[in-house]
């Protein structure tokens, strides 16, 4: 069987091209676009779990801490090589992602939230009770990385680190496209959609979830990864519950099940953040509470929702029918 | 020898005040079915109206602990009738993150109206240090806590599978359509219990400030705990928090006397492990 080429919709080509124009139009601003990006790939990797296998996460943050972690370990103890160390990232939250997916793939219904919360508060308390291995709550400091592809010295103006975060984002979120198009991804929609229906079609419901668990912990790890080499420090709060929370709102944002709905949310929110926590922390606090409740009780679709909905009546309008 | 025992009456003591916070969320969360992240943020509006009460107006130590029960109860009632009941047959998901926005609210407004610092309570004289039993000195207030405990899981069974209301609950939950179908009205009957789950939040709240402290994190610092007591249990059985709580209670102060460098890492994977071999929880139903 073979895939059938997705097409590609208005608002991905947007998204990309608009990302990259960014660079030129906020050269002030490259941390932060650097952040949306690696935000957007964290969001974009739960999505493979909740938008597409209706799989809820709430500890994500335990896969993109560990990839932060191993990634910012194996370039603080002399190897700073950037893509090896995102492999790296990837391979060890993945293979904790691995690890664990046979007991997600066994619970369903509140469990799934409650195992997974514990996954992350594990990962968390670990981190802050090693101080020798991950510099506890102050952080792990002295990731020295080497030039990218041996030619581009990561720069004090994020410049290397925007395209690197770039070109990872985009060549994951490629793979992860054609992942949720391939009939693997159309099997864990099944499951989304008729849990109890699946295993008649011959399909093993457990065996996609362990799937589709261990290719999100490993985007997660990647993008925990860059965050480490990009900002080269890790803090304790990548592995945080705030952090789970985070991706869960930037996802819904954006809009589940698109794949591109994380990356839009998370700029959108991390925009956000950047402005109002300038004003005073605990007014951005508040306001991401309101934002909370105002999208679970009006949204449905998110931000992409919206944006598809105008790109149609854009089209409609130029060529009437 | 009697090092250990008072460690364990440590623990016991924690599992008992894990109890009478997560009590309220075994009716809202276990019995309801409602994903409520918001209610260590309702023990919290609790702690908060209890100690101030005593500490600023002066109020007698149990009037302010009732007090702290209602202005809870009257709190969850609000949010309830303005937010939580269009989502009772929403998904978990919707329902964890309307109530963790909420959360976020409360955080944000505490910090606002009270500030950032942790806040003490005082305990009248009769609860504050210890009674000689023979060898082993018990603290006061612990065996106040233990007593607490025990008539709140006494009367909680009693008033859910004993009485007509929790019977009432009980068919709600089952079967929302044929409940109202027989002439009762779910909607107050939801109402009443989430009430109720607030209220038992808020003294529960005002009863642990003195052990657990009280700042603006509240919220989130115990939502995970009291989560983890709830779904270990059994959704659904008080009998099955109650044993969890007592569990956690007893693993964490034992676990951080005798390894304090691995902190709370034993809770966790002990949890993780639990609900790996019964994913429906100690005492529960299968779902």
């Amino acid at each position: 069987m073979v895939a059938r080429r997705a097409r590609w919709t208005a608002v991905e080509i947007a998204f990309w091209v608009a990302a990259a124009a960014c660079y030129f139009l906020f050269p002030a601003k490259l941390v932060l676009l650097t952040q949306m990006l690696i935000g957007g790939l964290f969001a974009m990797s739960l999505d493979l779990l909740l938008g597409y296998g209706g799989i809820p996460s709430f500890g994500h943050a335990a896969f993109f801490g560990l990839g932060a972690y191993a990634a910012g370990l194996l370039a603080a103890h002399g190897w700073g090589e950037p893509l090896s160390g995102v492999l790296f990232g990837g391979l060890a939250a993945g293979g904790l992602g691995l690890a664990f997916s046979s007991v997600i793939a066994k619970v369903r219904g509140a469990a799934v939230l409650m195992v997974t919360l514990c996954i992350g508060l594990l990962l968390f308390e670990a981190a802050s009770r090693m101080p020798w291995l991950t510099g506890g709550d102050t952080g792990l400091q002295g990731i020295d990385m080497w030039p990218l592809l041996g030619l581009f010295e990561f720069d004090l103006f994020g410049r290397t680190a925007f395209w690197y975060a770039y070109a990872v984002s985009f060549l994951l979120y490629l793979a992860a496209r054609r992942y949720v198009h391939s009939p693997e991804g159309l099997a864990l929609k099944g499951i989304r959609e008729n849990h109890d229906r699946v295993p008649m079609l011959g399909v093993s419901t457990a065996r996609r979830k362990m799937i589709a668990f261990t290719i999100s912990a490993t985007i997660a790890g990647m993008a925990g990864a860059l965050l480490a080499q990009t900002t080269q420090i890790v803090a304790l709060e990548t592995l945080s519950f705030e952090r789970s929370v985070a991706a869960l709102v930037m996802l819904i944002v954006g809009g589940l099940g698109t794949l591109i709905g994380g990356f839009i949310g998370a700029a959108a929110f991390i925009w956000a953040r950047d402005v109002l926590s300038a004003l005073n922390p605990v007014y951005w606090m508040f306001w991401l509470g309101l934002i909370l409740i105002a999208l679970v009780l009006t949204s449905r679709g998110g931000l992409v929702g919206t944006l598809a909905l105008l790109a149609d009546y854009l089209a409609r309008k130029r060529h009437p029918r | 020898m009697l090092g250990f025992v008072n460690i364990l009456l440590g623990g016991i003591a924690y599992g008992f005040v894990l109890f009478l916070m997560a009590g309220g969320l075994s009716i809202t969360l276990g019995l309801m079915g409602f994903a409520n992240m918001a209610h260590a943020a309702l023990a919290m509006v609790g702690g908060y109206t209890a100690a101030l009460l005593i500490g600023k107006a002066g109020w007698p130590f149990l009037a302010a602990v009732a007090t702290a029960g209602a202005t809870a109860a009257l709190t969850g009632a609000i949010l309830e009738r303005t937010l939580f009941r269009r989502l009772y047959q929403a998904s978990e998901l919707e329902q964890v993150l309307l109530t963790i926005g909420v959360v976020y609210v409360a955080i944000a407004a505490a910090t606002f109206l009270v500030g950032p610092e942790q806040m003490a309570i005082a305990v009248p004289a009769w609860l504050d240090g210890n009674l000689h039993l023979g060898p082993v000195d018990l603290n006061r207030y612990r065996l106040f806590l233990i007593v607490s405990g025990l008539v709140l899981l006494v009367s909680l069974v009693r008033l859910i599978d004993h009485t007509t209301f929790g019977a009432k609950i009980r068919a709600a939950v089952f079967n929302r359509r044929m409940t109202a179908s027989c002439g009762i009205d779910v909607d107050k009957l939801y109402a009443l219990a989430f009430a109720l789950g607030s209220a038992l939040a808020g003294i529960g709240g005002a009863l642990s400030v003195k052990l657990l402290g009280l700042d603006p994190n509240f919220p989130i610092k115990f939502l995970t705990e009291l989560l983890i007591v709830v779904s270990v249990g059994g959704l659904g059985s008080l009998r099955g928090t109650f044993l969890a709580a007592m569990l956690f209670g007893i693993i964490d102060v034992v676990g951080k006397y005798l390894l304090p460098e691995i902190g709370a890492f034993i809770i966790y994977a002990t949890a993780l492990a639990l609900l790996t071999v019964r994913p429906q929880g100690l005492i529960g139903r299968p779902r």
